[in-house]
């Protein structure tokens, strides 16, 4: 049931960002290239994606827990830290260099290419050593 | 209305019932960075094989709908340098940050959470700075 559950919500994650152009580097970028040719589809996708899952979040409080058995997600940690920011300024970098991000690598792994795995083999490795910064960020500065 | 705002849309919502049928279904949240990262530094050794029918799901689909609809291709530049360091600062920085654009961005925004908001923020800004810099400034990209 979970694996099957998965397998569908995968598989309508790859559609839906490859029918909505998500899959094509250049018009990532050009929502992002606001000093350019500038292209507005991404606010589109963000906002077609955004109006179902508000639903669902409304849902969790309604059901209780999840088909599948488990517990709901527990409520977003309000605190902010420099894990978030700096962390969000790095992915940012990386997806405005080429274009993709995680979800449009693996959907357009396909057909993408030898840019794509390059890319893809990248990524995986640096989320090998993601957990190592991570930990070297939470240690106290040493005073000088 | 352009035609690629309404595929924009139409794809949008399919990833919104992506996200949907995960949560409900599964009571997970639907973020593409945690579900790749768990698998690649264990954490998420647990629940491996829901993760990898996810991720088969989501490489399978496009392959399916290619011919049929869509642009199947992705136009990513072929200079190796500027795609390991796209790469390896996408797989780093949404580690770090725990969450990238359908963690933080399609799952924290519709559920108003302040840091899914401000991760958003940051990495809008921090991707349109690099294109403003990479491509009109320096002409790399």
């Amino acid at each position: 049931m979970r694996l099957l559950l998965a397998l569908l919500s995968g598989a309508l994650f790859g559609a839906g960002l490859y029918i909505s152009g998500m899959t094509d580097t250049t018009r990532v970028q050009g929502w992002l290239d606001v000093f350019g040719n500038w292209d507005p589809t991404l606010a589109f996708v963000m906002g077609g994606a955004i109006l179902p899952m508000t639903l669902a979040w409304r849902l969790t409080r309604v059901a209780g827990r999840p088909v599948a058995g488990g517990q709901f997600p527990a409520a977003p940690m309000p605190e902010l830290d420099r894990r978030l920011i700096l962390g969000s300024t790095l992915f940012g970098m990386g997806w405005g260099l080429a274009g993709l991000c995680p979800g449009p690598a693996i959907a357009s792994l396909g057909f993408g290419g030898i840019s794509g795995i390059v890319f893809l083999a990248a990524m995986l490795l640096g989320m090998m050593v993601a957990p190592g910064l991570k930990a070297r960020l939470d240690s106290p500065v040493p005073a000088e | 209305m352009q035609p690629e705002w309404i595929m924009g849309l139409i794809g949008g919502l399919l990833i919104g019932l992506a996200g949907a049928v995960l949560l409900l279904g599964n009571g997970r949240i639907m973020g593409a960075s945690g579900i790749i990262g768990g698998l690649v530094d264990g954490s998420g050794h647990g629940d491996r094989w829901t993760r990898i029918a996810f991720l088969a799901g989501a490489f399978l689909a496009p392959l399916v709908l290619m011919g049929v609809v869509g642009t199947p291709e992705t136009r990513a530049t072929e200079n190796l340098l500027v795609l390991v360091a796209a790469g390896l600062l996408v797989g780093t920085g949404t580690r770090i940050a725990n969450g990238c654009t359908s963690g933080h961005g399609v799952c924290g925004i519709s559920r108003f959470s302040l840091r899914g908001i401000v991760a958003t923020v940051f990495y809008i800004l921090a991707g349109g700075l690099t294109i403003a810099l990479f491509r009109h400034v320096l002409g790399v990209i």
